[in-house]
């Protein structure tokens, strides 16, 4: 349990890195004195901070959920057809009904993700061999096909620009207070899958098991299937989908600590907050003062971690 | 003759093969035994250049499996691996007709095509051939995949396993049917046989291995002993006769 | 091989049932058909509605789409097919594992190193073949690495595969967004496909590559053939097995230049196309199935183009339509258990 206190300490750090990096210069010993250093800090710097730890720790638990909902480590919200499905459903209601309220959206987005993630759960039911490895392949296919049924739509509806940004873009740059408050509620979703970590590390074990020890698959599988569809719908509305991170932050934290998720879980939040705002700060300084988006490097590092992790044997099990 | 020198193998860091020296002779069907794991089959890979030479030096009939031309081996010898599985969707008519590929590289003669009849009608194959090989049962595929083999009319058989999926009938007819070939046809086969009676009634030579090293070899009747069986397998076996031949009571 | 088989009365009964396939004209009557189609299809395409001025002028237009799509389409459907043999699998094709992305990162490269050293004024064609020689070297080097040395667990490898497409592709955002901050259109231009969109200053020269590729591809039917037994049969069979894979992937980089560099990457396009052709030829033999793979392709990408320009307005929509059948087809063969 040593990982618990270091990660805390390496998000502290990135997070107080985080406020003092960006266009505007930020002394943070002087922010009481300096009106205007205050307002950049409230207003822009601290929102973007909180919008990436949140966003990193929602959808890297949203990860085990949907790793524990499939039994496969090789899987996350971004290639389950969730965030495609999100998408799906804004498109939805924005054409059917562009004033509509936010919180409509919100549901509209979370409803129409839940139901192509139960598309993915039901395809993968129906595969004959059970092959670790063609989960992850019918599922990166499934987000294909519905990623091109949300192209085509927003092309007939000139809302290419919106699916742009829902689904290729992951960027923090845009956040500013009042416009990523959505990401609590991810947040708390994430939050509460913790208090049913049981359930969800005994629905890993496997049906049997599972049935074995009294429990109800089906109520177990229908709330992971609501968090994992309530976080990807909130980041894809706010900042767009992050890849990767949901695939490979479980598998790494599992390497250390194992699937006691009850334990694990906040170690997961904790880790997936600091790869993002790692990302994110990165992104933020190598080209400054121009910025490269979190998505386009986790693009690139979660591809190569994916592929380490594809290819190491086994640490236990 | 097959002349192995001094070969070692390993694969991914562990060691399958240790030093191994030693012949196959010529005109005779060799048996190589051994329990699971001992490295009969990636030996066999080895003759048969399906796998690369790490250390060491074999030759099949006087040509280097490691620098002679992989198209002049494929006249010299047939190897049959375990795998089967074939991604294109064939007929087995077609299957036994790639045989004669080394021969013709693409271009049929009568000959072949008499070649490949022949071969179907050697293995029971001909009301068969213009079935697709996702088609007919496992065993029959495995037929046509000894077919194909056999059709390559090459001095030397190599066949890993070739009895899986066979019945005892076919298992049967296919060992008289290899015998045959070495008494008449001046061909000599070397097989990997999981069960131990097999090479007993019907091999000249085993072969037999232990945890990547050759133990014993030699004719049939010497290396099939109680002693030696009992500590190739490490369990007690008992030998005993059958028309001069041994019978190996491993069942009960 | 049993009494059976050695009582020659049996045995003999289907004496030519034995010889292999007796001569079967079906396969050239399919080719002849489709070639027709083809032709059909083009005549529509170049004449319907031609009105009495700036003949030339439309018909000339017509003329090279027409060539570029045709040109597209048969360095789709013979890639496909190629690489299928070369993975001795039937649901992969060269855009699943990663091959236009290799393409679309390689020309990203070019463009900052070639920028960097002053070498923009290079001209087009001459980048093209430098393009084409890089890429067919490297897929050469990569994929067959991947695909030598993967043999034994197939769904790793495909999955490999994937994941480094999408490797090269974020590398490719990467480097764009580092190239130039504020327009990274360039980078999103060649992430998606748009048969509508097609470089005519390329044309020429990738309709000769093309041609010299398929023709090459053809000369090896026989070999291919035994490839497509996989590793070890084809290895015991004399086929030089490392030499003609690493020959046929960098074959295959060279199509998938073409077509990359003309219209965009197109992942499962090839797949229905090498789906329809082995399911009309029923054979697995590649003089065969080559042209059909080419022709179906042609005639679908033509026959699409023309119904969705022409018919429906909606030029742009058919690489979406296409990806969205090819994408269900592969999850289609994925259920039915057809991935091994």
């Amino acid at each position: 349990m040593r990982l618990l206190p270091a990660l805390s300490s390496a998000l502290l750090a990135l997070m107080l890195a985080s406020l003092t990096v960006g266009a505007a210069q930020v002394d943070l010993r002087a922010v009481f004195r300096d009106p205007q250093a205050m307002l950049v800090l409230l207003e822009s710097r601290l929102p973007r901070t909180l919008a990436v730890a949140l966003t990193g720790a929602a959808l890297s638990v949203a990860g085990v959920l949907i790793q524990a909902l499939v039994r496969n480590r090789f899987v996350g919200p971004d290639t389950s057809g969730t965030a495609e499905g999100a998408a799906l459903g804004l498109l939805a209601i924005t054409i059917l009904w562009p004033s509509s309220p936010l919180w409509l959206r919100m549901i509209a987005a979370s409803l129409s993700a839940m139901v192509t993630t139960a598309l993915f759960l039901a395809v993968i039911r129906r595969l004959p061999v059970r092959e670790v490895m063609l989960v992850p392949i019918a599922g990166l296919v499934l987000s294909g096909v519905l990623g091109s049924v949300v192209t085509f739509v927003g092309w007939q509806t000139d809302l290419m620009q919106y699916v742009g940004t829902w689904l290729m873009s992951g960027e923090f740059s845009g956040v500013i207070s009042g416009r990523y408050e959505l990401l609590w509620i991810a947040a708390l979703a994430a939050g509460l899958a913790w208090f049913s970590a049981d359930r969800f590390a005994i629905l890993g074990l496997g049906d049997q098991v599972a049935t074995g020890l009294g429990l109800s698959t089906a109520a177990v599988m229908r709330l992971g299937l609501a968090v994992v569809s309530m976080v990807t719908a909130m980041v894809v509305t706010t900042v767009g989908m992050i890849p990767f991170v949901g695939l490979v932050v479980p598998n790494l934290v599992a390497r250390v600590m194992g699937d006691n998720l009850r334990a694990s879980l906040p170690v997961v939040g904790l880790a997936g907050a600091v790869l993002v705002l790692a990302c994110d700060l990165l992104g933020r300084l190598v080209i400054r003062p121009y910025e490269i988006p979190a998505g386009v490097i986790l693009g690139v590092l979660g591809a190569v971690l994916f592929l380490v992790l594809l290819h190491r044997r086994p640490a236990h099990g | 003759m097959i002349q192995i020198d001094q070969v070692s193998h390993q694969i991914g860091g562990t060691p399958i093969l240790h030093d191994i020296s030693t012949t196959l002779p010529k005109g005779r069907l060799t048996a190589l035994i051994g329990p699971n794991g001992a490295g009969k089959s990636t030996l066999l890979r080895l003759i048969g250049r399906l796998e690369p030479l790490q250390a060491g030096r074999i030759t099949v009939a006087g040509h280097d499996v490691a620098t002679t031309p992989t198209d002049r081996l494929a006249r010299v010898m047939a190897i049959l691996g375990q795998q089967t599985a074939i991604a294109s969707r064939l007929r087995l008519s077609e299957l036994v007709a790639f045989g004669r590929w080394p021969h013709h590289k693409g271009r049929p003669g009568p000959a072949d095509r008499a070649r490949v009849t022949q071969a179907l009608e050697a293995f029971a194959l001909a009301p068969l051939a213009h079935r697709f090989l996702d088609e007919v049962s496992g065993g029959q595929a495995q037929r046509a995949h000894i077919a194909m083999a056999f059709a390559q009319d090459t001095d030397w058989l190599l066949l890993d396993e070739p009895l899986n999926n066979l019945d005892m009938a076919h298992a049967r007819a296919l060992m008289s049917r290899l015998r045959a070939l070495v008494d008449h046809a001046g061909r000599s086969v070397a097989m990997v046989v999981h069960e131990i009676n097999y090479a007993a009634a019907w091999a000249d030579h085993v072969i037999a291995m232990k945890d990547g090293r050759v133990i014993a070899e030699g004719p049939a009747a010497e290396v099939l002993t109680e002693a030696l069986l009992s500590d190739l397998y490490d369990a007690p076996i008992r030998v005993g006769q059958h028309l001069g031949r041994p019978l190996v009571l491993h069942h009960v | 091989m049993d009494s059976r088989a050695l009582d020659p009365g049996i045995a003999a009964r289907r004496p030519e049932a034995a010889a292999g396939p007796a001569p079967d004209r079906r396969p050239a009557l399919i080719l002849g058909g489709m070639a027709l189609l083809l032709a059909l299809l083009a005549a529509v395409w170049m004449l319907q509605g031609l009105g009495p001025g700036n003949r030339g002028f439309i018909l000339g237009l017509r003329a090279t789409k027409l060539a570029a799509l045709v040109t597209v389409a048969v360095a789709v459907g013979v890639s496909t097919i190629l690489f299928q043999t070369v993975a001795a699998n039937r649901v992969l094709t060269p855009s699943i594992m990663g091959f236009d992305a290799l393409y679309v990162l390689l020309q990203t490269v070019l463009v900052i190193t070639l920028g960097g050293a002053g070498l923009v004024g290079l001209p087009p064609g001459a980048k093209f073949l430098a393009e084409i020689a890089v890429m067919s070297a490297l897929a050469a080097t990569l994929f067959g690495t991947l695909l030598l040395r993967g043999a034994r667990d197939v769904p790793r490898m495909i999955l490999t595969g994937v994941i480094l497409g999408v490797l090269f592709r974020s590398v490719s955002g990467f480097l764009g967004r580092i190239m130039d901050p504020n327009e990274f259109a360039v980078v999103q231009s060649v992430s998606f496909a748009s048969f509508n969109r097609v470089d005519a200053t390329l044309l020429p020269l990738a309709m000769a590559v093309t041609a010299l590729a398929v023709a090459l591809a053809w000369r090896m039917s026989a070999r291919l053939d035994v490839l497509a037994l996989g590793r070890d049969p084809a290895v015991s069979l004399g086929l030089a097995h490392r030499g003609v894979t690493l020959a046929v992937l960098a074959l295959v980089a060279v199509l998938v230049s073409v077509s990359t560099a003309l219209v965009g990457p197109v992942a499962f396009f090839g797949l229905i196309v090498a789906g329809l052709a082995h399911g009309l030829m029923r054979t697995a033999a590649h003089a065969v199935l080559l042209p059909a793979a080419g022709l179906s392709a042609a005639i679908l990408l033509v026959g699409g183009q023309w119904l969705f320009e022409r018919q429906l307005g909606q030029a742009a929509t058919l690489s979406v339509v296409v990806e969205f059948a090819g994408g269900l087809f592969f999850l289609y063969l994925l259920l039915k258990g057809r991935i091994r």
